[in-house]
């Protein structure tokens, strides 16, 4: 502090300023929020699956909050290739039983964790998933073994609802 | 204060000897001078100025959630009020805030038009402002079209079909205008695209009536000459900015008032349903900032003659300069003139009164009457006075009406303070 006295016209601009600061501030936030997730985007936040009609060895590929979700019943040498595989193989280590709840089912976003495309199904070096934009190979647990991508592919929330159903998100 | 900027930095140093852009605009907003008793009437350009940029920037951000579709655009609006964050809000400043930049306008132009600031030297700033307004109604008569509700559909339908009464080519044109043989949805789309469009026309015409502006310098409430840098001016900063700050704050909160107390107070109930081309509303009304216009154009019983004259009312503006034949500026000096302005005003506004009701028996002859008068006032009230009026003597300066008959003694002797 300096040794001018404070001064009513010193509170005066001090406190104008603030007001009009935060006045400001708070005016500016509805201009910004009116770009996040609207209430219509966040009412379709979950859905809900019917696994009935997939047999072993057949994947589908569901919506869910824009993004693709692919959903697999693995075969029993798929299950098995997937436990066989050492963690220190894996550049994002991961047991399969944390990915797989069922280990029957395997559901995963179905977006490279590279740049975001979507992989083809049982194609690539370890009969996963191959990223054809920049060459990202995945294991049977959707797990990253071989290429520019960081991460394994997301698990989203889901939870069975019954033996037949899940509800992603 | 300096006359030139001189930046502290060495960035806007180096910047400011390339480009004296910050040169300019310091020029325009800090030592610009300005007659020293200026009213709050002369505040409202500054609260234009923000009405414009608070329009473009709320319409920027509706706009990305908007669409210009006749099956979507009713239920996209409803889902910018419902559903998008804030959205409600932003809808409302943008929909009162066309109001308020009319409410503003009105009194901007009355307050030119009583104190003569359109008279020579300043004739230009009043023909771009003219320009300015045209392209207000045409902006905000657009805009009201695109909720796609009753009154936007119907409206369109009435003011389209304004260009069918041409002689001969009047069909031709208004199913160019439409893109079919009914209002529908090019016509929204189109009218999505102008509306987004003009703002930005406007805002280039708001640049050239400020440089007119600023080459003559203000006119004021004498209405006289005042010599620049003289002691009847004084610098635009701090004076007028703060003026200009504190009467944008009052007019902040009646925005706010209707913005947030009765944001569809100025609206019209039947646009919360959605357009129907087989059914016509009851009773069907512009927004209240048109009603003068209208009622004129409902005075005349005959199509091409209404919608002529309505024009007339408008483009009448540009040639009040001339029309105008008194060399004296200010109503003050002018005392047939002061009665004559404020009959005009009240007449404007009883002929928006008589829009907003049914156009028959009493009301249309009091339309009748009003809509001769408002032409009245301009081609014959104003050319007359400038001949038959006596006015008042013309102070010599701005201190000379409020200084004592002592000082003036003083100031007549030839001593100096």
């Amino acid at each position: 502090m300096s040794d001018k006295p404070v001064t009513r016209r010193n509170f005066l601009y001090i406190t104008t300023g603030t007001f009009t600061a935060a006045g400001a501030a708070s005016l500016v936030w509805p201009f910004v929020d009116q770009m996040n997730p609207d209430a219509s985007v966040k009412a379709l936040a979950s859905t809900e699956v019917d696994l009935k009609p997939i047999v072993p060895g057949q994947s589908i590929t569901v919506l869910w909050r824009g993004k693709p979700v692919f959903i697999r019943r693995r075969t029993p040498e798929e299950i098995s290739e997937a436990k066989a595989v050492s963690l220190d193989e894996l550049p994002d280590p991961q047991e399969d039983a944390a990915r797989a709840k069922n280990p029957e089912w395997l559901v995963m976003v179905g977006i490279c964790t590279h740049l975001g495309c979507i992989p083809l199904g049982q194609k690539g070096e370890y009969n996963g998933w191959f990223c054809p934009c920049h060459g990202s190979h995945y294991d049977t647990s959707g797990r990253i073994r071989k290429g520019p991508a960081p991460t394994n592919l997301e698990i989203p929330d889901y939870v069975f609802l019954n033996d037949n159903t899940i509800k992603i998100g | 204060m300096s006359d030139t900027y001189v930046p502290k930095s060495a960035v806007g140093k180096w910047f400011n000897e390339r480009l004296p852009l910050l040169d300019l605009i310091y020029g325009h907003l800090m030592p610009y001078p300005t007659p020293k008793n200026l009213n709050y009437f002369w505040t409202f350009g500054g609260i234009l100025t923000f009405c414009l940029v608070t329009q473009i920037i709320t319409g920027l951000v509706l706009a990305m959630h908007y669409v210009a579709d006749a099956d979507l655009a009713f239920a996209s609006v409803e889902h910018i009020m419902r559903d998008v964050n804030y959205g409600w809000l932003l809808r409302y400043i943008h929909a009162n805030g066309a109001s308020l930049f009319f409410m503003a306008v009105y009194i901007h132009m009355a307050r030119s038009m009583f104190y003569g600031s359109y008279k020579e030297p300043r004739e230009l700033i009043w023909i771009i402002g003219v320009f300015i307004f045209l392209l207000m109604i045409a902006t905000a008569f657009m805009g009201y079209v695109l909720p796609w509700g009753q009154m936007s559909f119907w409206g369109a339908t009435v003011i389209t079909n304004l260009f069918s009464a041409i002689p001969i080519v009047g069909e031709s044109v208004t199913n160019w205008l439409w893109g079919g043989y009914a209002v529908g949805s090019p016509l929204l789309t189109r009218f999505f695209t102008l509306h987004y469009l003009m703002p930005f026309l406007i805002f280039a015409l708001v640049i050239l009536h400020v440089w007119a502006l600023h080459v003559p310098g203000n006119n004021n409430p004498e209405g006289i000459d005042v010599v620049k840098g003289s002691q009847d001016t004084v610098p635009f900063h701090p004076h007028y900015v703060v003026k200009d700050l504190f009467a944008l704050v009052v007019f902040l909160i009646i925005f706010a008032g209707f913005v947030f107390f009765v944001p569809n107070l100025l609206g019209h109930t039947d646009n919360y349903i959605q357009a129907n081309p087989l059914q016509t509303p009851e009773h069907i009304v512009p927004e209240w900032y048109f009603l003068p216009f209208y009622a004129i154009l409902r005075a005349v019983p005959d199509k091409l003659g209404g919608v002529i004259l309505m024009v007339s009312a408008i483009a009448i503006l540009a040639f009040l300069p001339w029309l105008d034949t008194s060399k004296v500026r200010s109503a003050k000096y002018r005392p047939l003139y002061k009665q004559f302005v404020w009959l005009f005003f009240a007449n404007t506004i009883f002929l928006g009164y008589l829009g907003a009701q049914v156009a028959d028996g009493m009301y249309l002859i009091m339309g009748r009457i009003a809509t001769v008068y408002y032409f009245a006032h301009f081609v014959i009230i104003l050319p007359l006075l400038g001949y038959i009026e006596k006015t008042k003597p013309l102070p010599k300066s701005l201190s000379e009406p409020v200084l004592s008959k002592e000082e003036k003694e003083i100031i007549a002797s030839g001593a100096t303070t």
